[in-house]
């Protein structure tokens, strides 16, 4: 076992620097994987061959690379501060997702008791930087795909609460790291070697919580809010540069976020049937955790390149008319199911 | 031990404090609608952190969850969908300062008379964090009841906002 004693203060610093490392590296990861290369293969192409040698590779820290160098630009007529502050706004509610998401059984920035909760709540700050940068933009275009966006975020918001009520009704737990363990000791039909990973008893939750997750991540079949048929780039019209470069890697570092707490509610996170507690885990745990990740992040760009958009009003129908009557009939049988049982 | 942590918690205390008392004071003096709104969300952060300090986990999420995310994101929308230029705006000010600032004046000396009446020089102590699986114990055990009259009268709001809105 390590024995190693850091100060609160060292620790803290460590912890934010590797949260902070983190989003850059999962918006490289996913952008790359999926929507340079998977989106490619899946319409006949090749993707990016040339940059960093091997398949292309480098392209999008490349890319990075170009945003940053660019000029910052700010239209004449927009609101200066709340222009600049709005990407900042939204990366820092992807960075807040982070604390809470457990790695191992102790690779967690802090294990809060009302875990998963506080994820929601903060995920929902990301909607006010939303709406900053549309209305600071001054183009019509802008504001109203913040509109869209901001209708979008809390229609979907509800759908993606109540279906994690069914996961917290069956761990008996808010804490992320609670759940992990709930699945980890838990059995099914007397089963008990790989646990009882939720999936298989929150088939229907899951299923709510990735159709509210695409439409909270605007991705297509729900991305209105950015319609580039209709609206140019909605609320990100008017950026461009490294403020461009923050609202990439928040929507991809949310949709990490996002598909690591998918994984931690319904595939078990970290957890894997061979090493329960001791190093071992902690030392397997983001491996593990990185595969189901990986595994859900694929179903949602999956979906992002299948489907076409929706309309505005099939939008808002399928969040109040069929998603959250289904979570509430969801909510109501895992009660019913946790009281017979 | 004990002294460090409380002088922790004051020096924090007094950083919202200020961030709130800053921010209010610009909400109501700011000449922007939206920024007015804006303010408000910061003032509604502050007090989110003032609820951490207390060590009430739940409840200062739960002000994240419902005021910042939705209460503010709603006034938003609103004032977006109607009406929101950029920059000054001269309309803003209204000639019910003095009636302004005497309610407010009213306010702070009752309620600072409340408080020190109520709770004197007595020390709080070290607070102990209060589990959600006590906060909901709580809820729907000995306050069984206010919550659901308060649960009818949100159902009654609701029918009465349906019942405002419908065209027929």
């Amino acid at each position: 076992m390590f024995a190693v004693e850091i100060p609160y203060w060292q620790l803290t610093i460590l912890k934010t620097v590797i949260v902070l490392s983190i989003i850059p590296a999962a918006a490289v990861v996913l952008g790359y994987v999926f929507l340079l290369k998977m989106m490619a293969h899946m319409q006949s192409r090749m993707g990016p061959m040339e940059p960093g040698g091997f398949h292309g590779w480098f392209q999008l820290i490349g890319d990075g690379i170009k945003f940053i160098q660019k000029e910052d630009i700010i239209p004449g007529e927009a609101d200066r501060r709340v222009f600049a502050m709005a990407p900042l706004v939204v990366l820092i509610s992807t960075f807040l997702l982070y604390v809470v998401v457990p790695a191992g059984p102790r690779l967690v920035v802090q294990n809060l008791d009302v875990g998963i909760f506080y994820a929601l709540a903060v995920s929902s700050l990301g909607v006010i930087g939303v709406l900053m940068a549309g209305w600071a933009s001054a183009n019509k275009f802008a504001l109203l795909g913040s509109l869209r966006a901001a209708g979008q975020l809390i229609a979907y918001e509800l759908p993606l609460v109540l279906a994690v009520v069914g996961v917290v009704i069956q761990a008996n737990t808010m804490s992320l790291q609670g759940i992990v363990h709930a699945q980890a000791d838990g059995a099914i039909f007397g089963l008990s070697w790989f646990g009882n990973p939720f999936i298989l008893t929150q088939l229907v939750g899951f299923g709510i919580f990735l159709a509210a997750a695409q439409a909270e991540l605007t991705q297509t079949p729900f991305d209105m809010p950015v319609a580039e048929s209709e609206l140019v780039a909605g609320y990100m019209t008017e950026y461009s540069g490294f403020r461009f470069l923050f609202f990439f890697m928040a929507e991809f570092g949310t949709a990490f976020a996002l598909s690591a707490i998918a994984a931690t509610l319904y595939f078990g996170g970290w957890y894997q049937p061979f090493f329960k507690t001791g190093i071992m885990a902690d030392v397997m745990g983001p491996v593990v955790l990185g595969a189901k990740i990986m595994l859900i992040a694929f179903l949602i760009f999956w979906i992002r390149f299948t489907f076409p958009r929706f309309r505005e009003d099939q939008l808002q129908a399928f969040a109040w008319k069929f998603l959250i009557p289904l979570s509430l009939i969801n909510i109501m049988a895992t009660a019913v199911f946790k009281v017979v049982l | 031990m004990l002294a460090e942590t409380m002088v922790a918690q004051n020096v924090v205390f007094g950083i919202l404090a200020v961030t709130m008392v800053a921010a209010a004071f610009r909400l109501v003096t700011t000449q922007n609608v939206v920024r007015a709104a804006l303010f408000l969300a910061i003032v509604l952060a502050g007090a989110a952190g003032l609820y951490i300090l207390l060590a009430a986990e739940f409840v200062a999420w739960v002000q994240v969850l419902v005021y910042i995310g939705a209460v503010v994101v709603l006034l938003l929308f609103g004032v977006m969908l109607t009406r929101a230029p950029i920059g000054r705006d001269a309309d803003l000010d209204n000639d019910q300062r003095i009636l302004g600032a005497l309610v407010a004046l009213f306010l702070l000396g009752s309620l600072g008379a409340v408080l020190l009446d109520g709770f004197g020089d007595q020390k709080l102590g070290t607070v102990a964090i209060r589990r959600t699986a006590e906060v909901s114990d709580s809820i729907f055990g000995a306050y069984v009841i206010p919550f659901e009259v308060s649960s009818v009268l949100l159902l009654a709001a609701l029918v009465g906002a349906v019942a405002l809105a419908r065209r027929d």
